[in-house]
């Protein structure tokens, strides 16, 4: 069942950047956008399992190291390919200077 | 040992039993700051170049035009093919990986004028591209090995008149007009992008035969010389600059700097070829703009072989292994790296054998 998790502080990420988030054998990606949106997805891209923790955040969208498959960071959508699937995201919300997502 | 670069075939297969179609790459250590302020892209410097680009095309094709029958339209025609034949296969390699401009329909667009240009399906290509950078000179995985093993020197020269390439991209454009997708193609592409492919290359078929028409009812070369024979006379540079690229390095192995070759270019050069000289650098970090990859390789200088210093260097150092290669395909160079550096990461096959 989801639950949950306080992930980070919210001054560990600066504007548009992304953290890595390792959680129950999970690999994830909390990012900070140049609004100070805050957002979970899976950490892994979708089209060859590249780590997005190293991609580059534009906006509200990230977009792989390897391939540059751009992903929405809202709805997790491929808004260019290789990447076909779209990425899983989490529920996330800001409390207290933390990060908080539901995983 | 024999190598077959099919993607369908032993070699393929024996690629992922060895464990050499993984992630596990290596990869500079670079801070997360550093790397996002190289990422960063902007749209004035491509803008820029994308405007001197077809400024020159413009102006050469107008002065070979108006000169024509007259051999004097000769050089001119020679300058419009290499900005057609190599600058675009360029440009078609940036606008693929997206970061030549910030804004993406800009990419998009100069995508597929190069694409056109480079008789390259965008949509296979850039799927094909994405494995070359997944598996790079790997053999049975990787589309785009330029130099196979043995060398087969006359072939090489076919192709700096880009003539290999060219019967290639004609033979797919026509398999893909008459509604079909290639085994090869089908391995690494998603088929949600078929119907494209064929949609794309039946317009370029009427462009093509508008093209050949023009010529017939005018009677004139004219309507070739602009469009699809500068693939092939100008070619030259685009393949002078992609042999270095990999030529005479190791294959499947997991560390760019055994099989990626850095080479410092004129300006004119690089130009036309969009800084891909540092091409070390562009396998290693591919969301790293053209226009920072200077910067790039001096990030990494502490951790790569010493680039070499010029054409005439890179293929000092290039030809005699090529040579060699014909007989021993096992051969290629290992370069030493600097006391700086973290060793080779050769991957699995090299520490089985």
């Amino acid at each position: 069942m989801a639950e949950w998790i306080d992930a980070c502080s919210a001054d560990d990420i600066d504007a548009e950047d992304v953290i890595r988030f390792d959680n129950g054998g999970r690999t994830f990606i909390i990012v900070r956008d140049h609004e100070d949106n805050y957002y979970c997805t899976d950490g892994l891209c979708t089209h060859e399992e590249i780590h997005l923790s190293d991609g580059l955040v534009v906006e509200n969208t990230i977009e792989c190291p390897k391939h540059s498959s751009i992903f929405n960071l809202a709805n997790g959508e491929v808004e260019t390919p290789p990447a076909c699937e779209n990425l899983h995201t989490y529920p996330t919300r800001v409390e207290d200077g933390r990060v908080f997502v539901e995983i | 040992m024999p190598r077959d670069y099919s993607l369908l075939g032993p070699d393929a297969e024996r690629a992922v039993t060895d464990g050499l179609v993984t992630e596990a790459w290596y990869r500079t250590p670079i801070d997360r700051k550093t790397m996002k302020s190289l990422m960063k892209r902007a749209d004035q410097p491509a803008v820029r170049d994308t405007m001197i680009l077809f400024g020159c095309m413009i102006l050469f094709a107008g002065i070979a035009v108006a000169l024509m029958p007259s051999w004097w339209s000769a050089p001119f025609w020679l300058a419009y093919g290499v900005f057609y034949g190599s600058a675009m296969d360029s440009r078609w390699h940036e606008c693929g990986h997206g970061t030549a401009f910030k804004t993406r329909w800009m990419n998009k667009i100069v995508y597929h004028i190069a694409s056109f240009c480079m008789i390259r399906d965008p949509y296979c290509w850039k799927f094909s591209h994405a494995r070359h950078h997944s598996d790079t000179i790997i053999v049975g995985r990787d589309p785009e090995v330029a130099i196979m093993r043995p060398v087969v020197a006359l072939k090489m020269m076919a192709n700096l008149f880009g003539i290999m390439d060219a019967i290639d991209g004609v033979r797919r454009m026509a398999v893909h007009g008459a509604g079909r997708i290639l085994p090869d193609e089908a391995d690494y592409m998603e088929e949600v992008f078929f119907p494209k492919t064929i949609l794309t290359a039946r317009v370029w078929l009427a462009i093509y035969g508008a093209t050949i028409a023009a010529a017939l009812i005018y009677q004139s070369w004219i309507p070739l010389l602009l469009i699809g024979l500068p693939r092939l006379y100008g070619a030259w540079h685009m393949v002078l600059c992609g042999w270095l690229q990999h030529g005479g390095l190791a294959d499947n192995v997991l560390d760019h700097r055994l099989n990626c070759r850095t080479v410092y270019m004129n300006p004119v050069s690089r130009f036309l070829y969009w800084n891909m000289n540092y091409h070390v650098e562009h396998h290693m970090f591919p969301l790293v703009p053209y226009y920072r990859l200077p910067d790039l390789h001096e990030a990494c200088k502490f951790d790569f072989p010493a680039p070499n210093t010029s054409f005439a260097d890179g293929y000092a150092e290039m030809l005699p292994a090529l040579w060699r290669q014909r007989k021993e395909p096992d051969f290629h160079l290992r370069r030493p790296l600097p006391e700086t550096a973290t060793p080779y990461h050769d991957g699995p096959r090299a520490q089985a054998a």
